[in-house]
């Protein structure tokens, strides 16, 4: 599994290459998510919706031998695209790197100016309930052991 | 209308009197098509806020200095040339507000507590926006009456049969818009208001959408109160109308105390100004309130028969091009409307369109449109809405399409 840091990079570099033209990166951010493995029916529950986003994100996560791993869907293309890059840095990390990330790469790729002010609060919910995830994984964890 | 009063307006000139047109967003030309949500401002409104305030910045009314008094005949002057635009009697008819909003809830606040007893109706119609609802909520929950709904048709169109249905001795304020911010429809206000006014109702018309692109004429319409803003109609932000019959108003209590709205205050008795400062509480909006005689002025110029013209044109226009493109429904088929157009994609969510167009430099609106009842008459969550003001043209449109077509290609394919 490579460090939330390294997949940060990645993914700061992989945007470089759009050359900050703005219809690009929408396109671009979109079929990010149009990659995400489909997600159940089943799982688009009211308890998985990520409160605070202005459209409707459900995150699904669950633990694997001490790791962490997520899936998402959303009704709108674009916010699809957004929580895949969450998935794709945390999916498979451990309660603890989780916790411990510093996310640094939206400013990098420019993010504030493709998103406006209400998607990024939603941003900042998917990135919290994704914490929060791990904080309930981690504390399971430590009561088993 | 007379036909015969109809010049062709030229576009690209009236344009070049919108500094902020002029500019590249996300690298793209800028194609502005949000005008029902604000339009934009020519210098010539500009150019006065900057006049005011470089020349005669004064609090208008009290003082006796030469600036003051400079300061106190622009905003006057204002007030005269509203009540021409609105066609009113008397210039003590025009209150200056914040906007609509405020309009209406001066209107419910005052009109409506002191006037509303239980049991008493209010009909609004389907396609207010949510300040031509809520205010009306609370002063129904206050008084403990009751609140109707005119319904409309498939094309967005209220049904008039209906409304004649839920009139009766018991109605005693119908508020509806002249025009609907979401889907364009124009209402037929003047039926509306003498069918109200047979059962002893008056009338509110909110005329957010409808000063910018038709006539209006509130002595001819007999409307009770009339609600304008500014700023969709080329004018400032943060100054609105409420124009109110004087018998009317002269019976409603104030809306907000304090300074200006008095004639004498003491500690047991104050007594309140005439009108229309009765309502005007506190120093107003004075740099906007002159500025906004420009807006007056620039759309009196064009004429309001041209300007109708020319949006006609370009409403035509889009909806022809947009219902090509696949999977699209248009939502608001009325057969009279403004240059409002709201539609929706299948399988294409309207965040999505809106943010695609954006990377595009294509500004138009996407949500609810402040009209969830609405939204919801029809089944949806949202639209997505193009709205076209006087210097809009068909390439703009072209443009709107083309990247319209671009989206579906990408999530379709």
């Amino acid at each position: 599994m490579k460090a939330i840091t390294d997949i940060q990079e990645e993914i700061v570099n992989e945007f470089s290459l759009l050359d900050g033209d703005q219809e690009m990166t929408v396109l671009y951010i979109m079929e990010l998510g149009q990659k995400l493995p489909p997600m159940e029916e089943a799982e688009k529950t009211e308890q998985n919706i990520v409160k605070g986003c202005q459209s409707t994100v459900w995150l699904t996560s669950k633990l694997d031998n001490g790791r962490v791993y997520f899936n998402a869907d959303s009704n709108t293309a674009i916010t699809k695209g957004l929580v895949s890059l969450l998935v794709r840095i945390f999916s498979g990390q451990t309660p603890d790197q989780i916790l411990d990330a510093n996310l640094t790469f939206m400013s990098k790729i420019g993010m504030d100016r493709f998103i406006g002010t209400q998607r990024s609060n939603g941003f900042a919910a998917m990135t919290k309930q994704i914490k929060m995830y791990a904080l309930a994984y981690k504390t399971k964890m430590e009561v088993k052991s | 209308m007379k036909v015969s009063a109809i010049t062709h307006l030229d576009i690209q000139k009236i344009r070049s009197e919108f500094p902020v047109l002029d500019q590249q967003v996300n690298g793209k030309p800028l194609v502005y098509l949000d005008n029902a949500a604000t339009s934009q401002k020519p210098k010539r409104v500009i150019a006065k806020l900057k006049e005011y305030y470089e020349g005669y910045n004064a609090n208008i009314h009290r003082g006796i200095h030469t600036l003051a008094e400079t300061a106190t005949k622009a905003y006057e002057a204002t007030r005269e040339s509203v009540r021409d635009f609105l066609g009113a009697a008397h210039v003590e008819e025009i209150i200056f507000t914040r906007g609509v909003t405020e309009s209406i809830n001066l209107v419910a606040a005052t009109y409506g507590r002191s006037f509303l007893q239980k049991g008493d109706e209010i009909i609004i119609g389907t396609l207010e926006h949510h300040s031509n609802i809520v205010p009306w909520q609370m002063v129904c929950e206050e008084k403990e009456a009751v609140l109707k709904v005119i319904p409309v048709n498939d094309r967005g169109e209220l049904d008039l049969k209906e409304y004649k249905q839920l009139l009766s001795s018991k109605t005693k304020i119908v508020a509806t818009n002249h025009a609907s911010n979401s889907l364009g429809t124009i209402n037929p206000i003047k039926e509306i208001i003498e069918l109200a006014h047979a059962q002893g109702a008056v009338v509110l018309i909110d005329g957010a959408q409808s000063a910018a692109h038709l006539p209006i004429d509130v002595k001819a319409l007999d409307a009770d109160f009339y609600c304008i803003s500014s700023h969709k109609m080329y004018g400032p932000t943060g100054v609105g109308v409420l124009y109110g019959k004087k018998e009317l108003l002269e019976k409603m209590p104030p809306y907000m105390g304090g300074g200006e709205m008095i004639k004498d205050v003491s500690f047991t008795k104050t007594t309140y100004n005439d009108l229309p400062y009765k309502f005007e509480a506190g120093t107003p909006n004075i740099a906007d309130v002159v500025a906004f005689n420009e807006a007056i002025a620039f759309v009196n110029e064009l004429g309001k028969e041209n300007i109708h013209q020319h949006e006609s044109e370009l409403l035509a226009y889009a909806t022809d091009k947009l219902s090509t493109i696949p999977g699209i429904t248009l939502i608001g088929t009325a057969h009279h409307k403004v240059s409002v157009l709201s539609f929706i994609i299948e399988g294409i969510h309207h965040f999505d369109i809106g943010q695609m167009l954006d990377a595009r430099g294509i500004a138009v609106r996407t949500g609810h449109h402040c009209t969830q009842p609405l939204m919801e008459r029809f089944g949806i969550e949202g639209t997505v809405r193009a709205s076209f003001a006087v210097y809009n043209t068909k390439e703009e449109i072209d443009s709107l399409v083309e990247g319209l077509k671009r989206v579906v290609n990408f999530l379709k394919q």
